[in-house]
């Protein structure tokens, strides 16, 4: 009896699929596309970020301990230092270290003679987590009695940060945007099917069918649109991305930046793109059937 | 069963449809309504299917108070009617069976309940051999004989039918009244908004006659020349 009615529910929803045939066509399009937006948008946001990781594990804070600490003490002040927000690692570096990288930069070891390890300090270096706190990172850090001076050099992410943040916003703004869009395309294609359907609603609503048992079948409908239009903008999604980062990144050849590969937001992609579909199809489909179920 | 009691119905543009109607029709029981055109007959059984709600008195049928019940309850209530309409109100791309089929199926009916019932009620209305035909190759009262085997399949209490011969000629207004006798006389209790005079006159059933929202006879007797001697 159950299945039965399941069965009857989904047959419902595809022979209304194909009476209007043309604009569930056209709403699976605009699904599609919308999708497409949002999800390109989403994977230049992600680029960015993934960029600004990869410059991340370069970003790190100087933090000179003072000169007057014996490397003992020096050492001490690891722990403080970690429990600063945002750090990530801190590692020591003695002065006697910090001296033999320096002069190791360099071929002729006689500039450096008579030159001890004094004028350098102990110093430690802090790997941040999150390089958009760097600046407050750096201040915590010289607010820890011991620590002389931090150094770092923020330029460099600046811009990126500043980046990723207009695209996030952009991204956001036109995904609520897009949504609507298609909830209004798909409750419209909907409401075709119920009004093509009207006197069987009211002849259902007579005879006593449920309200449920009248909304199912385009609630079938929407669901299987949304769920074409999510499965068609993913494969069209990974053509595109791949299509544009092969161009950007000159076809996998050396290269100054590296995209992310497409597998690994393959997963979420699809969950969010199915998401999408299948919330504005079923919301779309309840809207639309919505005055019909009245009387 | 139909109990209407001290009903009241005016109309959002103010118009008093009804104005204190009492109408009580017991299981089993056969009766006609009438009066002329704009006189409240239709606003009666839009009542009684739920369609609209009284604006004061009671409304009773087949044991649900429609006055007092939750919106949930309708559908039970209206598995308890078969409503026929003068238009017939089938659908242009299902066949006779499917039309009949449908109502089945909107109550959740299983197949082979489907396919037992509805051969058996396509026979009862005299349409057995047309049940692969579409509406629209059928005659005007064959048509609505389609919509009287639909309002049947469900088999409800109590067939309510507003002008069901009002597109009819006589001879197919009369087969439709025979037709709705004959399932009245297997059980079903049964009333018919009619404008046929001659017809009515000759089924000697019981007879309500209303005029302005009001109640003006009720009875087995010749009641039917009130208005057309004002
Ligand atoms: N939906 C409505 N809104 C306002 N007035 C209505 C509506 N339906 C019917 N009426 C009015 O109520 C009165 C009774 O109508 P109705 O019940 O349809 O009469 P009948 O079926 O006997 O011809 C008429 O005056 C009609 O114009
Ligand atoms: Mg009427």
């Amino acid at each position: 009896m159950k299945s039965n009615r399941a069965a009857y529910y989904i047959k419902e929803g595809f022979v209304s699929i194909f009476t209007h045939g043309l604009m569930s066509f056209a709403s699976v399009c605009i699904i599609v596309a919308c999708l497409i937006i949002m999800g390109s948008f989403t994977l230049l946001a992600y680029n960015v970020s993934y960029i600004i990781g990869q410059f991340e594990n370069e970003n790190i804070v100087l933090a000179y301990v003072d000169e007057s600490l014996s490397e003992a003490v020096a050492r001490g002040l690891e722990t403080q230092i970690r429990a600063v927000p945002n750090v990530a690692s801190a590692a020591f570096v003695s002065r006697e270290e910090a001296m033999e990288s320096f002069v190791g930069k360099y071929e002729n070891k006689s500039l450096f003679e008579g030159i001890g390890a004094d004028v350098f300090r102990h110093r430690f270096v802090v790997y941040v987590k999150d390089i958009e706190l760097t600046a407050y990172t750096q201040s915590s850090l010289l607010g820890i009695a011991g620590i002389e001076e931090a150094s770092a050099n923020l330029s460099i992410t600046r811009g990126l940060v500043t980046m990723r943040n207009i695209v996030s916003g952009v991204t956001a703004v036109l995904a609520a945007v897009l949504l609507i869009i298609s909830l209004f395309i798909m409750s419209n294609t909907i409401r075709l099917g119920t009004f093509e359907r009207r006197d069987e609603i009211a002849i259902m609503k007579m005879v006593g069918a449920t309200n449920s048992f009248i909304r199912w079948p385009f609630i079938v409908e929407g669901f299987m649109l949304g769920t074409m239009g999510a499965l068609v903008a993913y494969i069209a999604q990974w053509l595109v991305y791949t299509l544009i980062t092969d161009r950007l990144t000159g076809g996998g050849r050396v290269s100054f930046i590296t995209a992310a590969p497409f597998q690994r937001m393959s997963a979420p992609i699809i969950v969010a793109f199915l998401a999408i579909g299948i919330l504005v199809g079923v919301v779309g489909s309840s809207m639309a059937i919505r005055k019909y179920l009245k009387v | 069963m139909v109990r209407m009691g001290d009903v009241f119905k005016e109309y959002e543009n103010g118009t008093k449809a009804l104005k204190g109607i009492n109408i009580f029709l017991d299981d089993g029981e056969f009766a006609f309504l009438v009066g002329p055109s704009g006189s409240g007959k239709t606003t009666i059984i839009k009542l009684l299917t739920g369609e609209i709600a009284p604006t004061d008195g009671e409304v009773l049928v087949n044991g649900f108070n429609l006055s007092s019940m939750r919106m949930g309850k309708m559908p039970h209530l209206r598995r308890t009617l078969g409503v026929i309409f003068q238009d017939f109100r089938l659908i242009a791309k299902k066949d006779v069976y499917e039309n009949v089929a449908f109502a089945m199926r909107a109550v959740g009916a299983g197949g082979r309940d489907i396919r037992k019932r509805v051969p058996y009620v396509l026979e009862l209305v005299g349409l057995g051999k047309k049940a692969r035909s579409y509406p629209q190759e059928l005659s005007g009262g064959e048509q609505q004989r389609v919509a009287v085997a639909r309002a049947l399949v469900n088999n409800p209490r109590l067939i309510i039918a507003d002008e069901p011969t009002g597109n009819l000629d006589p001879p197919r207004s009369l087969e439709i009244l025979m037709l709705l006798q004959k399932i009245n006389e297997l059980g079903t209790t049964v009333l018919v908004v009619t404008h046929e005079k001659t017809l009515v006159d000759r089924l000697s059933k019981r007879v309500i006659a209303i005029d302005g929202g009001r109640i003006i006879s009720d009875g087995m007797d010749g009641y039917y020349d009130y208005y057309e001697e004002q």
